[in-house]
């Protein structure tokens, strides 16, 4: 029978307003094994720390129960706390009783009632609790980077500066991602390109830096500090050890009708190409959808125009395996489609674009060369129309339910610049809120307002219609509760941003967790917002929610600096709470390895005294560095042999019966 | 293919050509339309106050009718297809109003919206096939431009109806290419005729059906379609000398004949003579 | 609009107060979901024409103030085509509001919108039998 020592905390109000933490302790002194229960208002304090430890001391504790918040929150903290005192830290169970039981719950009587059987099941299982000591596993000295924007460059530059190898593995043929596409950014409209090429040009020259554009991850396996990914290099017929990027092939290429993605479908390219002219790496693809060559056979003229002998049709697709320690996810965002808003003519109207086309649009590389003008008849507007939150901040099922936070702004840039540069050209905003936190922010958006004219109504447009002489806008103004139909040239759609739908995939291979919306969920919203509950994965940019440029490199960094914890630790402390065979009971079935997700468990020959009868037997060995301790053989082992150690099947069952006793 | 067949009351009356040339289609197509016995006026607009089950019964009772011959029910008019299939929702998924609906007709056995309603272009869309009609198109109405009217009935509440996107709209689109002619897509298409104000106030559906005829001819529209009785109506009496808010427009508003879907379908059929001609004899079932 | 006239002034007498919870049982709207975007008046295909406009009618029932409603010619012009009831981004129903209503006037003993009386001069003889029965159901009891 252990010692055991119970600890009630109150979290302040947060318990203790809605359970009699007294009485628990008071209950809970009646439990056999139970030698010492007192309460105690922060047991997370120093103070309340040292109550657990001079108890141990004092009534040599074998054994302690925390009533408190969830062992997510504070786990580590009171097992750090018994292991000072000389206590083996694996000793100490928590009693959830804020999350699982005060905060849900508003009856006192009942709540107290509750919080006195969650603390009867911690001590029933921790009674059954072993000393356990952990083991050691290794890192590996190098980092993988899902995505090769903004925040996936910035995140590897910050890796690679602190001297640790780091790959990005980046889909398209080029890194830059959104960021390249757009002309100016807020709030201080400098040129996108001007700040972002730099840092492409820098992270490509990088020692510490390995590129794979025009690639995918595979496959992941193994666990922090120890992943095994798979990379699939898309075959880019292109040999880029060869190619010396001079862009004739691009030129002469006679395929010329494949949708410009760059460009957002509005003009087109030809089927060699690379993205943008300061793409890195600057050298082609065969996009093989489009290549006469590879439709019919005939054509070849690209190859033909190549001094450098770059082009290789017949290049196929290679996988590479390499390991990592950390991977960071860095996959970015796309606008929603407009499929289902018809209202707003996108389909019926090439003069209805969405603001990133409008970004191209106002590109000097763009489609229209920087020049501002209608696709229908490439006349220049006399009036724009924006219209704020299309597809964002709704609750039907065409909508995301969130705010896309960057549009007010982007918004607020786009009318300035077109007051500034075409003061003709009237431009009105139909807003529901302006959303500006944001250092400077408001500040731009009121300048647009005060110095460029734009016009801001406050009214979530009806309906655009397309008719003779423009578009017709119908609106309602809400502060001056007036209708509106008015007729303007071009409408500019602020379309909802949505996580990168590629995330999913990802999230599954990652064993990430993701929200309803597909963005990445954080271990923790407040206190730990860059990294995923799974250890060893690291969140970076959109991925995780929306955010503005400034945001994204500043969690590009804080992301960077998580991994780097990570990968400055030569040894990783394993959790010891692995699975483990009974050997007398093992009849060697395969039934466990067959469910691993780890491929952590091996058969062995082994010579087996089974009360007094040797004989050799294949019986299930797990590999404790592999083991995540999920469970997963301990229910499917239909011997009853598997048991996680820290989780038997004895300390659950004891549980059990402590709450239904 | 026989289906139960709800023709309302407008298809008995005022437009007879719209019931007729939907038989004679359904004739030439293999479809057996059964009418049900007794059917009662399904009221033309659903009760949307959730306390108003009464008025919901008629159209529980057509309901009802087609479940028991375990047949799927057919309409043809917008109205009664809004009402229909929005009372069987209200029975599928609304305990208190099926309950009350159920108490009231104790002489019958419980409904819970087991029967499947059908708009008639969706019995041409789902059973049939589009492209199972263009081969059976006689004379394809090649040349022909023209713009498909929805009103509100057939898109609104579009989750309930779950017929087509209430914002792009294309089931009437796809008849019509079906049927040889090309499509016309202008804005105003799902935008509302007016319906019942007309009754009361001409000169406001007037004024909403010209931007409706304004919207279609510009956008190159020569004729329009309708499934619906009183949209066709409020079109062909358009006019309204009411601003309705609206920037100026032509003075000289286009005029363009409107027609029911059923008797373009009809005519690419071959059949529409037939039709006519029954309705001439004013009398009994076609077929 | 002799009708119309009549019932927007004094000869409006609701007997009953209405309260918000009524306007929202009868009609399933919860006023609370919207976030005052505007869409439904924007969508509105009569939105000049009416006093009280869409939005504000999800703000009076919110607010519990239903007589200034009730008094609304808005009630009359409103043709339940749902577009605002469609475009809302959060699903609030403005349509159903409206409806709610007018059904608690129309229920009332005299106010009645149209009237038998009426008919014979409204007709004409291409009007559909589908417009009378509408017309019926959505302005009398």
């Amino acid at each position: 029978m252990q010692k055991i020592g119970v600890f009630v905390c109150h979290c302040g109000s947060n318990i203790a307003a809605t359970v009699d933490v007294a009485r628990v302790a008071e209950e809970i002194r009646k439990e056999p094994g139970v030698v010492h229960a007192e309460d105690y208002p922060y047991m997370c304090s120093e103070a309340g720390q040292a109550k657990i430890a001079s108890a141990i001391k004092e009534k040599g504790l074998t054994a302690i129960v925390v009533c408190s918040c969830s062992p997510r929150m504070h786990e580590a903290t009171f097992r750090k706390a018994a292991s000072r005192a000389g206590l083996n830290p694996y000793m100490v169970e928590i009693a959830n009783i804020r999350e699982h039981c005060s905060w849900i719950h508003k009856d006192r009587e009942e709540a107290t009632e509750k919080s006195v059987i969650l603390a009867r099941a911690a001590v029933s299982k921790v009674n059954l609790d072993t000393p356990l000591q952990p083991g050691e596993s290794r890192v590996t000295k190098r980092a993988l980077v899902i995505g090769g924007g903004i925040a996936g460059i910035q995140t590897a530059l910050d890796i690679a500066d602190a001297g640790y190898e780091v790959d990005i593995v980046e889909k398209t043929p080029s890194i830059g991602g959104r960021m390249s596409q757009l002309d100016k950014t807020f709030p201080t409209l400098d040129c996108s390109a001007c700040i972002l090429t730099p840092k492409m040009v820098e992270a490509a020259a990088h020692e510490k830096i390995t590129l794979y554009t025009y690639s995918e991850v595979e496959s992941i396996s193994g666990f922090v500090g120890d992943f095994t990914v798979e990379i699939r290099k898309k075959a880019r017929s292109v040999d880029m050890s060869k190619c010396t990027g001079c862009g004739v092939c691009q030129e002469k290429c006679p395929s010329r009708k494949a949708p410009n993605e760059f460009n957002r479908g509005l003009d087109t390219r030809s089927a060699i190409y690379t993205p943008f002219a300061q793409a890195i790496p600057n050298v082609p693809v065969i996009d093989r959808e489009h290549c006469i060559k590879f439709k019919t056979g005939k054509c070849g003229v690209c190859a033909r125009v190549c001094q450098a002998g770059a082009i290789d049709y017949e290049q196929k697709d290679e996988l590479i395996t390499r390991k990592y320690g950390a991977i960071v996810a860095a996959t970015g965002f796309d606008m929603i489609k407009l499929d289902q808003f018809d209202e707003f003519a996108y389909s019926q109207s090439p003069d209805v674009i969405t603001s990133l086309e409008l970004e191209r649009i106002m590109n000097a590389a763009g489609p229209t060369k920087g020049h501002l003008e209608k696709l229908s008849d490439h006349k220049p507007p006399k009036s724009m129309v924006f219209v704020q939150c299309v597809g964002s901040r709704g609750q039907t099922c065409r909508d995301k339910s969130y705010c896309s936070k960057i549009c007010c702004m982007y918004t607020a840039k786009h009318a300035m610049l077109i007051r500034d540069k075409y003061p003709d050209v009237d431009v009105t905003v139909f807003y529901i809120d302006v959303r500006t936190p944001g250092k400077n922010f408001d500040e731009f958006y009121r300048r647009a307002v005060e110095e460029y004219g734009v016009h801001y109504i406050k009214g979530q447009v009806g309906k655009v219609a397309p008719t003779e002489g423009g578009l017709l806008v119908q609106a309602s103004d809400l502060l001056d509760n007036r209708q509106i139909l008015m007729k303007t040239d071009m409408v500019v759609l602020a379309a909802a941003i949505e996580p990168d739908p590629d995330v999913r995939r990802l999230a599954t291979m990652l064993t990430a967790s993701i929200d309803t919306n597909n963005f990445l969920t954080e271990a923790h919203p407040k206190l730990r917002p860059v990294e995923s509950p799974t250890a060893g994965i690291f969140l970076s940019g959109v991925c995780q929610g929306p955010k503005d440029i400034p945001e994204t490199v500043a969690q590009a960094g804080a992301a960077a600096i998580k991994a780097v914890g990570l990968l400055a630790k030569d040894k990783l402390v394993t959790n010891p709470c692995t699975a483990k065979a009974d050997e007398l009971l093992c009849n060697g079935c395969s039934c466990c390895a067959r469910v691993c997700p780890y491929g952590a468990i091996t058969y062995e020959e082994k010579e087996i005294n089974d009360h007094g009868i040797r004989e050799v037997r294949r019986v299930a060995a797990v590999n404790d560095a592999l083991c995540q301790g999920c469970g997963a053989c301990t229910v499917a082992c239909p011997s009853g042999a598997m048991d996680l150690q820290g989780f038997s099947n004895r300390q659950i069952t004891a549980e059990v019966d402590a709450i239904c006793r | 293919m026989v289906y139960s067949y709800y023709p309302g009351c407008t298809l008995k009356t005022k437009a007879r050509q719209l019931d007729a040339y939907a038989r004679a289609s359904a004739l030439a197509l293999g479809i057996t339309l059964e009418e049900i016995e007794d059917w009662q006026c399904c009221g033309g607009v659903y009760p949307l106050g959730s306390d108003e089950i009464a008025a919901k019964l008629s159209s529980v009772r057509a309901l009802q009718a087609a479940e028991e011959k375990k047949q799927e029910l057919v309409t043809v008019c917008s109205a009664c297809h809004h009402v229909l299939k929005r009372v069987n929702d209200d029975m599928a998924r609304v305990p208190e109003i099926r309950d009350k609906v159920n108490r009231y007709q104790a002489d019958r056995k419980d409904y819970a919206g087991e029967t499947k309603v059908l708009h008639f272009l969706e019995l041409l869309r789902d059973r049939i096939g589009f492209d199972q009609l263009r081969e059976k198109t006689a004379k394809p109405l090649t040349g022909r431009k023209i713009g498909a009217y929805y009103g509100c009935l057939l898109l609104r509440p579009a989750g309930i109806l779950a017929f087509v996107d209430p914002e792009n709209p294309r089931i009437m689109e796809d008849f019509i290419r079906a049927l040889g002619a090309s499509p016309v897509i202008y804005p105003y298409r799902n935008e509302c005729c007016g319906g019942y104000i007309s009754l009361k106030e001409k000169d406001l559906s007037g004024a909403m059906t010209d931007r409706i005829m304004e919207s279609a001819a510009y956008m190159g529209a020569e004729e329009l379609i309708t499934a619906c009785p009183l949209c066709r109506y409020n079109l062909m009496h358009q006019g309204g000398g009411r601003s309705c808010g609206l920037p100026d427009g032509k003075a000289e508003k286009p005029k363009l004949p409107v027609r029911y879907f059923t008797e373009v379908l009809a005519e690419a059929l071959d059949v529409k003579e037939q039709a006519e001609a029954w309705l001439e004899e004013g009398g009994g079932n076609i077929g | 609009m002799r009708r119309e006239a009549e019932t927007l002034g004094e000869a409006l007498r609701i007997r009953r107060k209405i309260s918000r919870e009524q306007i929202e049982t009868i009609s399933g709207v919860d006023t609370a979901k919207c976030m005052k975007c505007g869409k439904c008046t924007a969508s509105c295909p009569v939105g000049e024409e009416m006093d009280i406009k869409p939005h504000q009618f999800v703000s009076y029932v919110n607010r519990g103030e239903i007589e200034p409603l009730q008094k609304s010619g808005s009630l009359w012009k409103c043709l339940s085509c749902f577009a605002c009831v469609q475009r809302c981004p959060r699903d609030v129903k403005p349509a159903k509001l409206i409806e709610a209503i007018r059904l608690t006037v129309i229920r009332e003993r005299g106010q009645n919108y149209l009237s038998p009386d009426e008919i014979p001069q409204l007709l004409d003889p291409q009007l559909p039998q589908q417009l009378l029965v509408s017309a019926f159901r959505k302005y009398s009891k």
